[in-house]
Protein backbone atom coordinates (compact mmCIF):
# COMPACT_ATOMS: atom_id res chain seq x y z
CA UNK A 1 0.00 0.00 0.00
CA UNK A 2 1.29 3.43 -0.87
CA UNK A 3 2.35 5.57 2.04
CA UNK A 4 -0.01 8.46 2.74
CA UNK A 5 1.13 12.04 3.17
CA UNK A 6 -0.47 14.93 5.02
CA UNK A 7 -0.96 18.33 3.44
CA UNK A 8 2.08 19.59 5.38
CA UNK A 9 4.47 16.99 3.94
CA UNK A 10 6.35 19.51 1.75
CA UNK A 11 6.66 21.91 4.66
CA UNK A 12 8.12 19.11 6.80
CA UNK A 13 10.63 18.36 4.05
CA UNK A 14 11.72 21.96 3.71
CA UNK A 15 12.20 22.03 7.49
CA UNK A 16 14.61 19.06 7.30
CA UNK A 17 12.27 16.55 8.90
CA UNK A 18 13.42 12.99 9.45
CA UNK A 19 10.46 10.86 8.46
CA UNK A 20 9.06 7.61 9.79
CA UNK A 21 6.06 5.61 8.75
CA UNK A 22 3.34 5.93 11.34
CA UNK A 23 -0.10 4.34 10.86
CA UNK A 24 0.42 4.31 7.11
CA UNK A 25 1.50 7.95 6.93
CA UNK A 26 4.89 9.48 6.30
CA UNK A 27 5.27 11.59 9.44
CA UNK A 28 8.12 13.69 10.85
CA UNK A 29 9.78 12.01 13.85
CA UNK A 30 12.00 15.05 14.38
CA UNK A 31 13.48 18.08 12.65
CA UNK A 32 17.10 19.25 12.64
CA UNK A 33 17.19 20.39 16.28
CA UNK A 34 16.35 16.98 17.67
CA UNK A 35 13.84 15.57 20.12
CA UNK A 36 15.18 17.09 23.34
CA UNK A 37 15.34 20.66 22.02
CA UNK A 38 11.95 20.31 20.36
CA UNK A 39 10.51 19.01 23.62
CA UNK A 40 11.97 21.87 25.65
CA UNK A 41 10.89 24.46 23.09
CA UNK A 42 7.31 23.25 23.42
CA UNK A 43 7.45 23.53 27.21
CA UNK A 44 8.96 27.04 27.13
CA UNK A 45 7.55 28.56 23.92
CA UNK A 46 5.20 27.06 21.36
CA UNK A 47 5.38 23.88 19.30
CA UNK A 48 3.37 23.06 16.16
CA UNK A 49 2.37 19.43 15.62
CA UNK A 50 0.97 18.01 12.41
CA UNK A 51 -1.66 15.57 13.64
CA UNK A 52 -3.52 15.46 10.34
CA UNK A 53 -3.15 11.69 10.25
CA UNK A 54 -5.72 11.50 13.04
CA UNK A 55 -9.33 10.93 12.11
CA UNK A 56 -11.87 13.75 12.16
CA UNK A 57 -15.24 12.06 12.23
CA UNK A 58 -18.26 14.31 11.94
CA UNK A 59 -21.59 12.69 12.79
CA UNK A 60 -24.80 14.62 12.24
CA UNK A 61 -28.28 13.77 13.37
CA UNK A 62 -31.31 14.71 15.44
CA UNK A 63 -31.91 14.15 19.17
CA UNK A 64 -31.83 10.39 18.70
CA UNK A 65 -28.12 10.59 17.79
CA UNK A 66 -27.27 11.52 21.38
CA UNK A 67 -29.29 8.55 22.63
CA UNK A 68 -27.60 6.19 20.19
CA UNK A 69 -24.13 7.45 21.11
CA UNK A 70 -24.92 7.00 24.81
CA UNK A 71 -25.48 3.31 24.05
CA UNK A 72 -21.86 3.23 22.85
CA UNK A 73 -19.83 5.66 24.98
CA UNK A 74 -19.64 5.86 28.82
CA UNK A 75 -20.56 9.55 28.69
CA UNK A 76 -23.42 11.73 29.84
CA UNK A 77 -23.89 13.22 26.39
CA UNK A 78 -27.38 14.56 27.16
CA UNK A 79 -25.77 17.02 29.51
CA UNK A 80 -22.77 17.80 27.32
CA UNK A 81 -23.02 21.45 26.34
CA UNK A 82 -22.51 22.73 22.82
CA UNK A 83 -18.78 23.05 21.94
CA UNK A 84 -17.66 21.08 24.99
CA UNK A 85 -15.31 18.09 24.66
CA UNK A 86 -14.87 14.84 26.57
CA UNK A 87 -12.17 12.19 26.50
CA UNK A 88 -13.65 8.72 26.00
CA UNK A 89 -13.24 5.24 24.51
CA UNK A 90 -14.74 2.99 21.92
CA UNK A 91 -14.95 -0.40 23.63
CA UNK A 92 -16.06 -3.96 22.96
CA UNK A 93 -18.52 -5.90 25.19
CA UNK A 94 -15.67 -6.85 27.54
CA UNK A 95 -14.66 -3.19 27.87
CA UNK A 96 -11.52 -3.83 25.82
CA UNK A 97 -10.49 -0.60 24.15
CA UNK A 98 -10.72 -0.27 20.35
CA UNK A 99 -9.61 3.35 20.53
CA UNK A 100 -9.40 6.35 22.81
CA UNK A 101 -10.87 9.55 21.44
CA UNK A 102 -12.11 13.08 22.04
CA UNK A 103 -15.77 13.77 21.37
CA UNK A 104 -17.07 17.33 21.01
CA UNK A 105 -20.71 18.41 20.82
CA UNK A 106 -21.13 20.58 17.74
CA UNK A 107 -24.25 22.03 16.16
CA UNK A 108 -26.44 19.21 14.83
CA UNK A 109 -24.02 16.54 15.92
CA UNK A 110 -20.63 15.52 17.21
CA UNK A 111 -17.00 15.71 16.13
CA UNK A 112 -14.91 12.73 17.21
CA UNK A 113 -11.12 12.79 16.95
CA UNK A 114 -9.75 9.27 16.43
CA UNK A 115 -6.27 7.75 16.42
CA UNK A 116 -4.72 7.40 12.96
CA UNK A 117 -4.09 3.67 13.24
CA UNK A 118 -7.64 3.00 14.44
CA UNK A 119 -9.78 5.44 12.47
CA UNK A 120 -10.87 3.21 9.60
CA UNK A 121 -11.83 0.37 11.90
CA UNK A 122 -13.57 2.80 14.27
CA UNK A 123 -15.58 4.13 11.35
CA UNK A 124 -16.63 0.62 10.42
CA UNK A 125 -17.59 -0.25 14.02
CA UNK A 126 -19.55 2.96 14.49
CA UNK A 127 -21.26 2.62 11.11
CA UNK A 128 -22.42 -0.87 12.06
CA UNK A 129 -23.65 0.32 15.45
CA UNK A 130 -25.40 3.46 14.23
CA UNK A 131 -26.82 2.11 10.98
CA UNK A 132 -27.63 4.45 8.14
CA UNK A 133 -29.79 6.83 10.11
CA UNK A 134 -27.08 9.45 10.63
CA UNK A 135 -24.70 11.26 8.32
CA UNK A 136 -21.13 10.17 9.08
CA UNK A 137 -18.12 11.79 7.49
CA UNK A 138 -14.55 10.74 8.23
CA UNK A 139 -13.31 13.97 6.74
CA UNK A 140 -10.01 13.65 4.88
CA UNK A 141 -10.32 17.10 3.36
CA UNK A 142 -9.36 18.66 6.65
CA UNK A 143 -5.96 18.79 8.33
CA UNK A 144 -5.47 18.88 12.08
CA UNK A 145 -2.80 21.10 13.58
CA UNK A 146 -1.93 21.27 17.27
CA UNK A 147 -0.14 24.23 18.78
CA UNK A 148 1.10 23.61 22.31
CA UNK A 149 3.06 25.48 24.96
CA UNK A 150 2.82 28.70 26.97
CA UNK A 151 3.21 31.14 24.04
CA UNK A 152 0.61 29.36 21.91
CA UNK A 153 -2.37 31.38 23.10
CA UNK A 154 -0.72 34.68 22.19
CA UNK A 155 0.52 33.41 18.82
CA UNK A 156 -2.76 31.79 17.77
CA UNK A 157 -4.88 34.66 19.01
CA UNK A 158 -2.90 37.07 16.82
CA UNK A 159 -4.12 35.07 13.81
CA UNK A 160 -7.55 33.94 15.02
CA UNK A 161 -8.88 36.61 17.32
CA UNK A 162 -10.95 35.21 20.19
CA UNK A 163 -9.35 31.82 20.74
CA UNK A 164 -7.93 33.16 24.01
CA UNK A 165 -11.50 33.13 25.35
CA UNK A 166 -11.86 29.36 24.97
CA UNK A 167 -11.79 27.31 28.16
CA UNK A 168 -9.89 24.02 28.40
CA UNK A 169 -11.74 21.19 26.61
CA UNK A 170 -14.06 23.52 24.72
CA UNK A 171 -14.04 24.62 21.10
CA UNK A 172 -15.77 26.77 18.52
CA UNK A 173 -15.87 27.71 14.86
CA UNK A 174 -13.81 30.73 13.90
CA UNK A 175 -13.49 32.65 10.64
CA UNK A 176 -9.99 33.17 9.32
CA UNK A 177 -8.68 33.72 5.81
CA UNK A 178 -12.17 33.27 4.33
CA UNK A 179 -12.80 29.90 5.81
CA UNK A 180 -14.23 28.23 8.88
CA UNK A 181 -11.79 26.69 11.32
CA UNK A 182 -12.82 24.55 14.25
CA UNK A 183 -10.53 25.33 17.18
CA UNK A 184 -10.49 23.50 20.51
CA UNK A 185 -8.42 24.32 23.57
CA UNK A 186 -6.84 20.95 24.06
CA UNK A 187 -3.81 18.87 23.31
CA UNK A 188 -1.70 15.97 24.41
CA UNK A 189 1.48 17.46 25.82
CA UNK A 190 0.54 18.64 29.31
CA UNK A 191 0.75 22.23 28.07
CA UNK A 192 -1.88 24.83 27.36
CA UNK A 193 -2.68 24.76 23.68
CA UNK A 194 -5.10 24.36 20.81
CA UNK A 195 -6.03 21.98 18.04
CA UNK A 196 -7.16 23.50 14.77
CA UNK A 197 -9.19 21.71 12.13
CA UNK A 198 -8.51 23.42 8.81
CA UNK A 199 -9.10 22.56 5.16
CA UNK A 200 -6.11 20.86 3.52
CA UNK A 201 -5.49 23.60 0.96
CA UNK A 202 -5.10 26.25 3.68
CA UNK A 203 -3.05 24.22 6.15
CA UNK A 204 0.44 24.94 4.85
CA UNK A 205 -0.03 28.70 4.70
CA UNK A 206 -1.58 28.67 8.16
CA UNK A 207 1.37 26.79 9.67
CA UNK A 208 3.86 29.08 7.90
CA UNK A 209 2.05 31.98 9.54
CA UNK A 210 2.42 30.32 12.96
CA UNK A 211 6.14 29.80 12.31
CA UNK A 212 6.58 33.46 11.34
CA UNK A 213 5.09 34.38 14.68
CA UNK A 214 7.63 32.33 16.62
CA UNK A 215 6.20 28.83 16.89
CA UNK A 216 8.28 25.87 15.65
CA UNK A 217 7.47 22.54 14.06
CA UNK A 218 7.82 19.60 16.47
CA UNK A 219 8.02 15.93 15.46
CA UNK A 220 6.34 12.81 16.77
CA UNK A 221 9.45 11.97 18.83
CA UNK A 222 8.99 14.96 21.10
CA UNK A 223 5.23 14.49 21.03
CA UNK A 224 5.86 11.10 22.63
CA UNK A 225 8.24 12.38 25.35
CA UNK A 226 5.84 15.27 26.08
CA UNK A 227 2.78 13.05 26.46
CA UNK A 228 4.67 10.52 28.55
CA UNK A 229 5.89 13.22 30.95
CA UNK A 230 2.27 14.36 31.15
CA UNK A 231 1.24 10.79 32.07
CA UNK A 232 -1.04 10.45 29.03
CA UNK A 233 -1.83 7.12 27.40
CA UNK A 234 -0.91 6.26 23.83
CA UNK A 235 -3.08 3.79 21.98
CA UNK A 236 -1.18 0.62 21.06
CA UNK A 237 1.01 1.05 24.13
CA UNK A 238 -0.93 1.80 27.33
CA UNK A 239 -4.26 1.03 25.68
CA UNK A 240 -5.39 -1.87 23.51
CA UNK A 241 -8.20 -4.36 23.03
CA UNK A 242 -7.01 -6.43 26.03
CA UNK A 243 -7.16 -3.54 28.49
CA UNK A 244 -10.11 -1.75 30.04
CA UNK A 245 -10.42 1.91 31.07
CA UNK A 246 -10.50 0.85 34.73
CA UNK A 247 -7.26 -1.10 34.33
CA UNK A 248 -5.80 1.90 32.51
CA UNK A 249 -6.60 4.01 35.57
CA UNK A 250 -8.92 6.21 33.52
CA UNK A 251 -11.97 5.94 35.78
CA UNK A 252 -12.23 9.73 35.76
CA UNK A 253 -13.21 9.62 32.08
CA UNK A 254 -16.31 7.52 32.78
CA UNK A 255 -19.35 9.66 33.62
CA UNK A 256 -20.58 8.92 37.14
CA UNK A 257 -24.21 9.17 36.12
CA UNK A 258 -23.70 6.39 33.55
CA UNK A 259 -22.38 3.99 36.17
CA UNK A 260 -25.72 3.81 37.94
CA UNK A 261 -27.64 2.20 35.09
CA UNK A 262 -24.94 1.24 32.60
CA UNK A 263 -26.37 0.69 29.14
CA UNK A 264 -23.21 1.46 27.19
CA UNK A 265 -21.02 -1.10 25.47
CA UNK A 266 -18.79 -2.77 28.04
CA UNK A 267 -20.75 -1.34 30.98
CA UNK A 268 -21.10 -4.65 32.80
CA UNK A 269 -17.37 -5.24 32.94
CA UNK A 270 -16.68 -1.60 33.81
CA UNK A 271 -19.21 -1.62 36.66
CA UNK A 272 -17.79 -4.87 38.04
CA UNK A 273 -14.25 -3.59 37.89
CA UNK A 274 -15.22 -0.26 39.44
CA UNK A 275 -16.63 -2.20 42.37
CA UNK A 276 -14.11 -5.00 42.79
CA UNK A 277 -11.05 -3.30 41.36
CA UNK A 278 -8.99 -4.56 38.46
CA UNK A 279 -6.23 -7.16 38.76
CA UNK A 280 -3.74 -5.11 36.79
CA UNK A 281 -3.46 -1.37 36.81
CA UNK A 282 -1.55 1.29 34.90
CA UNK A 283 1.02 3.14 37.00
CA UNK A 284 3.88 5.61 36.62
CA UNK A 285 7.34 4.11 37.05
CA UNK A 286 10.58 5.88 37.80
CA UNK A 287 13.75 3.83 37.33
CA UNK A 288 16.54 4.67 39.77
CA UNK A 289 19.60 6.23 38.17
CA UNK A 290 19.67 6.92 34.44
CA UNK A 291 18.58 3.53 33.12
CA UNK A 292 15.85 3.61 30.50
CA UNK A 293 13.31 0.79 30.56
CA UNK A 294 11.53 0.54 27.22
CA UNK A 295 8.20 -0.92 26.21
CA UNK A 296 7.90 -4.70 26.98
CA UNK A 297 10.44 -4.53 29.83
CA UNK A 298 9.37 -7.11 32.40
CA UNK A 299 8.61 -5.95 35.93
CA UNK A 300 9.44 -8.18 38.94
CA UNK A 301 8.98 -8.12 42.70
CA UNK A 302 11.86 -8.97 45.04
CA UNK A 303 10.98 -12.68 44.98
CA UNK A 304 11.67 -12.92 41.23
CA UNK A 305 7.99 -13.16 40.34
CA UNK A 306 6.90 -11.21 37.30
CA UNK A 307 4.27 -8.67 38.32
CA UNK A 308 3.88 -6.60 35.17
CA UNK A 309 5.28 -5.02 32.04
CA UNK A 310 6.33 -1.56 30.84
CA UNK A 311 4.15 -0.08 28.08
CA UNK A 312 6.14 3.11 27.37
CA UNK A 313 9.54 4.18 28.61
CA UNK A 314 11.91 6.93 27.62
CA UNK A 315 14.05 9.79 28.86
CA UNK A 316 11.98 12.75 30.01
CA UNK A 317 13.79 15.92 28.92
CA UNK A 318 11.94 18.23 31.36
CA UNK A 319 12.14 15.71 34.20
CA UNK A 320 15.80 15.19 33.20
CA UNK A 321 15.67 11.48 33.87
CA UNK A 322 14.15 8.20 32.79
CA UNK A 323 10.37 7.77 33.04
CA UNK A 324 7.97 4.96 32.19
CA UNK A 325 4.41 3.75 32.45
CA UNK A 326 3.29 0.18 32.68
CA UNK A 327 0.84 -2.28 34.13
CA UNK A 328 1.44 -4.00 37.46
CA UNK A 329 -0.50 -6.44 39.60
CA UNK A 330 -2.82 -4.36 41.82
CA UNK A 331 -0.89 -5.34 44.98
CA UNK A 332 2.08 -3.41 43.62
CA UNK A 333 0.26 -0.33 42.37
CA UNK A 334 0.70 1.90 45.43
CA UNK A 335 2.96 4.92 45.06
CA UNK A 336 6.53 4.29 46.30
CA UNK A 337 6.29 0.51 45.89
CA UNK A 338 9.74 -0.86 45.06
CA UNK A 339 9.87 -2.92 41.89
CA UNK A 340 12.58 -4.39 39.65
CA UNK A 341 12.93 -3.88 35.91
CA UNK A 342 14.72 -6.46 33.78
CA UNK A 343 16.85 -4.68 31.20
CA UNK A 344 19.45 -6.57 29.14
CA UNK A 345 19.31 -9.55 31.49
CA UNK A 346 19.86 -7.60 34.71
CA UNK A 347 17.30 -6.43 37.26
CA UNK A 348 17.36 -2.77 38.15
CA UNK A 349 15.48 -1.00 40.99
CA UNK A 350 12.59 1.34 40.25
CA UNK A 351 9.67 2.89 42.10
CA UNK A 352 5.96 3.13 41.35
CA UNK A 353 5.22 6.85 41.27
CA UNK A 354 2.41 9.34 40.88
CA UNK A 355 1.42 10.63 37.42
CA UNK A 356 2.02 12.98 35.75
CA UNK A 357 5.80 13.18 35.88
CA UNK A 358 5.56 16.79 34.80
CA UNK A 359 2.71 19.05 35.80
CA UNK A 360 1.68 22.41 34.57
CA UNK A 361 -1.78 23.81 34.98
CA UNK A 362 -4.07 23.86 32.00
CA UNK A 363 -6.09 27.01 31.51
CA UNK A 364 -9.46 26.22 33.06
CA UNK A 365 -11.46 29.42 33.09
CA UNK A 366 -10.43 32.62 31.39
CA UNK A 367 -13.67 34.53 31.80
CA UNK B 1 49.29 8.16 18.42
CA UNK B 2 48.24 6.04 15.45
CA UNK B 3 46.01 7.08 12.62
CA UNK B 4 42.28 6.96 13.55
CA UNK B 5 40.62 3.81 12.24
CA UNK B 6 36.92 3.06 11.87
CA UNK B 7 34.64 0.01 12.03
CA UNK B 8 31.49 -0.84 10.07
CA UNK B 9 29.58 -0.58 13.36
CA UNK B 10 30.53 3.12 13.48
CA UNK B 11 33.20 2.98 16.17
CA UNK B 12 36.48 4.90 15.95
CA UNK B 13 39.73 3.64 17.43
CA UNK B 14 43.20 5.07 18.04
CA UNK B 15 46.23 3.21 19.33
CA UNK B 16 48.91 4.50 21.68
CA UNK B 17 51.49 1.84 22.54
CA UNK B 18 49.31 -1.23 23.09
CA UNK B 19 46.35 0.74 24.49
CA UNK B 20 43.46 1.45 22.15
CA UNK B 21 40.91 4.22 22.77
CA UNK B 22 37.45 3.55 21.35
CA UNK B 23 34.36 5.69 20.86
CA UNK B 24 31.46 6.09 18.46
CA UNK B 25 31.61 8.28 15.36
CA UNK B 26 29.95 11.63 14.76
CA UNK B 27 27.98 9.95 11.99
CA UNK B 28 26.67 7.40 14.53
CA UNK B 29 25.55 10.14 16.93
CA UNK B 30 23.77 11.92 14.11
CA UNK B 31 21.88 8.75 13.29
CA UNK B 32 21.06 8.06 16.94
CA UNK B 33 19.89 11.56 17.85
CA UNK B 34 20.06 12.86 21.43
CA UNK B 35 21.91 10.32 23.56
CA UNK B 36 20.49 10.05 27.07
CA UNK B 37 22.10 6.90 28.48
CA UNK B 38 25.45 5.16 28.19
CA UNK B 39 26.59 1.86 29.67
CA UNK B 40 30.25 0.89 29.47
CA UNK B 41 32.11 -2.41 29.96
CA UNK B 42 33.58 -3.13 33.38
CA UNK B 43 37.18 -2.26 34.01
CA UNK B 44 39.26 -5.43 34.06
CA UNK B 45 36.85 -7.36 31.84
CA UNK B 46 37.91 -8.86 28.54
CA UNK B 47 36.05 -8.03 25.34
CA UNK B 48 36.26 -9.80 22.01
CA UNK B 49 36.51 -8.18 18.57
CA UNK B 50 33.02 -7.43 17.18
CA UNK B 51 31.41 -8.33 20.52
CA UNK B 52 29.16 -5.96 22.46
CA UNK B 53 30.98 -3.67 24.86
CA UNK B 54 28.33 -1.23 25.95
CA UNK B 55 25.01 0.37 25.16
CA UNK B 56 23.89 3.83 24.16
CA UNK B 57 20.30 4.96 24.25
CA UNK B 58 18.77 7.91 22.48
CA UNK B 59 15.33 9.29 23.20
CA UNK B 60 14.15 6.84 20.54
CA UNK B 61 15.92 3.52 21.06
CA UNK B 62 18.75 1.49 22.57
CA UNK B 63 21.78 0.50 20.48
CA UNK B 64 24.66 -1.82 21.29
CA UNK B 65 28.20 -0.51 21.17
CA UNK B 66 30.66 -3.02 19.70
CA UNK B 67 34.38 -3.21 20.11
CA UNK B 68 36.33 -3.31 16.85
CA UNK B 69 39.26 -5.12 18.53
CA UNK B 70 39.86 -7.59 21.42
CA UNK B 71 41.49 -6.77 24.71
CA UNK B 72 41.25 -6.04 28.41
CA UNK B 73 39.30 -2.97 29.47
CA UNK B 74 41.80 -0.75 31.31
CA UNK B 75 39.77 2.46 31.55
CA UNK B 76 36.24 3.74 30.97
CA UNK B 77 34.94 7.30 30.58
CA UNK B 78 32.67 7.95 33.58
CA UNK B 79 32.02 11.51 32.35
CA UNK B 80 29.79 10.23 29.51
CA UNK B 81 27.86 7.97 31.90
CA UNK B 82 27.18 10.94 34.19
CA UNK B 83 26.27 13.24 31.30
CA UNK B 84 25.49 11.29 28.10
CA UNK B 85 24.79 14.52 26.15
CA UNK B 86 28.60 14.91 26.00
CA UNK B 87 28.58 12.11 23.41
CA UNK B 88 26.57 14.27 21.00
CA UNK B 89 28.79 17.27 21.71
CA UNK B 90 32.23 15.74 21.14
CA UNK B 91 31.90 12.12 19.99
CA UNK B 92 35.31 11.79 18.39
CA UNK B 93 37.19 13.65 21.14
CA UNK B 94 36.52 13.97 24.87
CA UNK B 95 33.54 11.56 24.74
CA UNK B 96 35.59 8.39 24.20
CA UNK B 97 33.99 5.24 25.65
CA UNK B 98 36.71 2.86 26.86
CA UNK B 99 40.38 1.98 26.58
CA UNK B 100 41.61 -1.53 25.85
CA UNK B 101 44.96 -3.21 26.30
CA UNK B 102 45.17 -4.95 22.93
CA UNK B 103 46.26 -8.54 22.55
CA UNK B 104 46.72 -8.63 18.80
CA UNK B 105 47.47 -5.35 17.09
CA UNK B 106 47.00 -6.89 13.65
CA UNK B 107 43.25 -6.62 14.34
CA UNK B 108 43.67 -2.94 13.42
CA UNK B 109 44.60 -3.86 9.84
CA UNK B 110 41.13 -4.80 8.69
CA UNK B 111 39.58 -1.51 9.86
CA UNK B 112 38.84 1.44 7.60
CA UNK B 113 40.77 4.69 7.39
CA UNK B 114 38.93 8.02 7.49
CA UNK B 115 38.45 8.30 3.76
CA UNK B 116 37.09 4.75 3.50
CA UNK B 117 34.81 5.23 6.48
CA UNK B 118 33.36 8.52 5.23
CA UNK B 119 32.52 6.79 1.96
CA UNK B 120 31.04 3.81 3.83
CA UNK B 121 28.97 6.05 6.14
CA UNK B 122 27.65 8.07 3.23
CA UNK B 123 26.62 4.92 1.35
CA UNK B 124 25.07 3.19 4.36
CA UNK B 125 23.06 6.31 5.22
CA UNK B 126 21.44 6.61 1.79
Amino acid sequence: MEIKKTSLNKLHQSNNAKFVEFAGYEMPIQYSKGIIEEHKFTRSHSGIFDVSHMGQLFIYGDESLTEELEKIFPLDLKNLKLNCSKYSFLMNQDAGIYDDLIITKIEQGYLIILNAACKDKDFEILSNLLGSKFKMNLDNHRSLIAIQGPKSVEILNSIINGVDQLNFMTGNWFDSDNQKLFVTRSGYTGEDGFEISISNDKAEKFVENLIERGAQLIGLGARDTLRLEAGLCLYGHELDINKTPVEANLRWAISKSRLLNGGFIGSKKIMNQMQDGANQIRVGIKPEGRLIAREKTKIFDDTDTQIGEITSGTFGPSVNGPIAMGYVNKDFSKIDTKILLEVRGKKHPANVCALPFYKKNYVKGVN
Amino acid sequence: MSEVKFSKEHEWITLEGDVATIGITKHATEMLGDIVFAELPEKGSNVEKDGTAGVVESTKAASDVYTPVSGEVVDTNQAIVDDPSKINEDPEGSAWFFKLKMKDQSEMDSLMNKEEYDKFAKESAS
